[in-house]
């Protein structure tokens, strides 16, 4: 059984059709008790950081969220679920996130200023479509797709200076975290639940987690 | 890198999907389930469902496709047709959407793109505009492009990216139906000012119309077309094997 954190941000549908379509039972769920009960969880999000990091807080949401990447029991966060995994994000002001994995949340826009590349792309914000993940480690998430798969990304700020929990990449006028991991903490930039067969190859990796 | 996206375009009434030459005499095509489905398995990288009906019961019978398709597919689903209010857009996200596209209902109250985009975040909002030439001057069409707004077809993109769709589908009626290519023209005029993507609509007949589209015009990120791909004239596969020869990046399944 797996549980999605519930916390009012983002649309779950898709995310439980694909569990289902991977034959894995999920709940979606505010409560911290069920939480802990669950065998894996998966925390969601679209919108803003700020917003998203103060509801979890406010139901104490992040303590449990800790409590869950202690006890070893296998975590994964998707998109903004993904960010708030880090130590913090850049998006509008400096915000504080669970510090699970190491790195910091900033503007694609910065981080391509900062890159070496050819100013003429002219890449659009956010990065919107298919791009290829480039595996940089191995990890149990990977189990059944390999390196050059194509996965579905919509996003604005990606993880920076992440160390060695950086698990994969994507080429996008620099190389944006994709992938992010260390022990039982897992985060995905892009949305498995909207990247076929790869994507939900992707979660059943991850639902095959003890 | 990031990959040219191809989108198969569904129109649906009655809960079959259908096509107009020039949006007049539609003809039965297939299920929609079921059409999707062939499309995500042959690597379509996005579908839009275009809903065209009018009754409750039509609307009722969509958004249960709806549903159905977001079970069984798992690409990007864009709803578009009939959505005028915040609560049009929680209807069909309820039911699986991932963007929403807003056409007639953002003329009529030009106020729902900035609110929509507030609640549900820039990238599920989606513009789509129903672009003809008149006297020289490209304007915006309403009602699956029956009533001439007089609106200035750039001014309006430009509007609409600013007060927050966060990409932009661009039909022209000059080419749409006529299989001659895509409208290279007007495109590169919507590429010149919107920041934001662009998918083009309305023209392609053939494989070689993609790679001109995509060659042309760089800023042009999607090639959205539904007849050509629901009569197997073209095959997915075969056009994103034809992009990759041409050096157009493309994901391949």
């Amino acid at each position: 059984m797996t549980a999605i954190v519930d916390y009012g941000v983002g649309n779950l549908f898709s995310l439980l059709c694909s569990l289902d379509a991977i034959g894995e039972q999920a709940v979606v769920t505010p409560d911290p008790d069920e939480l802990r009960r669950a065998d894996r969880v998966i925390l969601p999000g679209v919108g803003a950081f700020a917003d998203a990091a103060s509801r979890l807080r406010s139901q104490n949401l992040d303590l449990t969220l800790k409590d869950i990447a202690e006890s070893r029991k296998p975590l994964m966060g998707i998109c903004l679920g993904m960010q708030l995994l880090f130590e913090k994000s850049m998006e509008y002001g400096e915000h504080e996130g669970l510090g699970l994995l190491k790195g910091t949340v900033r503007p694609i826009e910065e981080i391509l200023r900062e890159s070496e590349m050819d100013p003429e792309r002219r890449l659009k914000i956010p990065q919107m479509g298919w791009n290829a993940l480039r595996l940089r480690k191995k990890s149990p998430l990977f189990r059944y797709i390999k390196d050059g798969d194509y996965v579905y990304f919509v996003h604005s700020y990606a993880a920076t200076d992440c160390g060695d929990s950086i698990l994969a990449d994507t080429e996008y006028g620099a190389n944006l975290t994709a992938c992010a991991g260390r022990d039982n903490v897992f985060g995905c930039q892009f949305h498995p639940e909207k990247s076929g067969q790869v994507g939900l190859n992707i979660l059943r990796a991850f639902c095959e987690m003890e | 890198m990031i990959t040219k996206r191809i989108i198969p375009c569904l129109d649906v009434k009655d809960g079959r999907v259908v096509k107009g030459i020039k949006f007049q005499g539609l003809g039965d095509v297939d299920s929609p389930v079921r059409l999707a489905r062939l499309y995500s398995d042959s690597g379509a990288d996005e579908l839009v469902f275009y809903d065209i009906t009018a009754s409750a019961e039509g609307r009722a019978l969509f958004t249960d496709i709806l549903t159905e398709t977001a079970r069984q597919v798992f690409i990007p689903l864009t709803v578009g047709g009939g959505i005028n209010t915040l609560d049009d857009f929680d209807r069909v996200l309820k039911c699986g959407a991932d963007k929403v596209s807003v056409n007639s209902g953002a003329i009529r109250d030009p106020r729902l793109i900035g609110e929509a985009a507030r609640k549900y975040g820039n990238q599920c909002v989606v513009l789509s505009v129903d672009v003809k030439r008149v006297n020289g001057a490209f304007r915006v069409f309403a009602k699956g492009g029956r009533e001439n707004t007089g609106l200035d077809a750039m001014e309006w993109i430009r509007r609409g990216v600013g007060d927050g769709a966060g990409e932009v589908v661009v039909n022209s009626i000059d080419t749409d139906g006529v299989k001659q290519g895509f409208d290279l023209e007007m495109l590169q005029k919507v590429c010149e000012i919107a920041k934001v993507p662009v998918i083009a609509s309305g023209g392609a007949g053939r494989t070689e119309d993609f790679i001109t589209l995509f060659r042309t015009i760089p800023g042009v990120d999607a090639g959205l077309a539904a007849s050509i791909f629901h009569f197997g004239e073209v095959k997915i596969r075969d056009l994103k094997l034809e992009m990759q020869q041409n050096g157009i990046p493309a994901r391949i399944l």
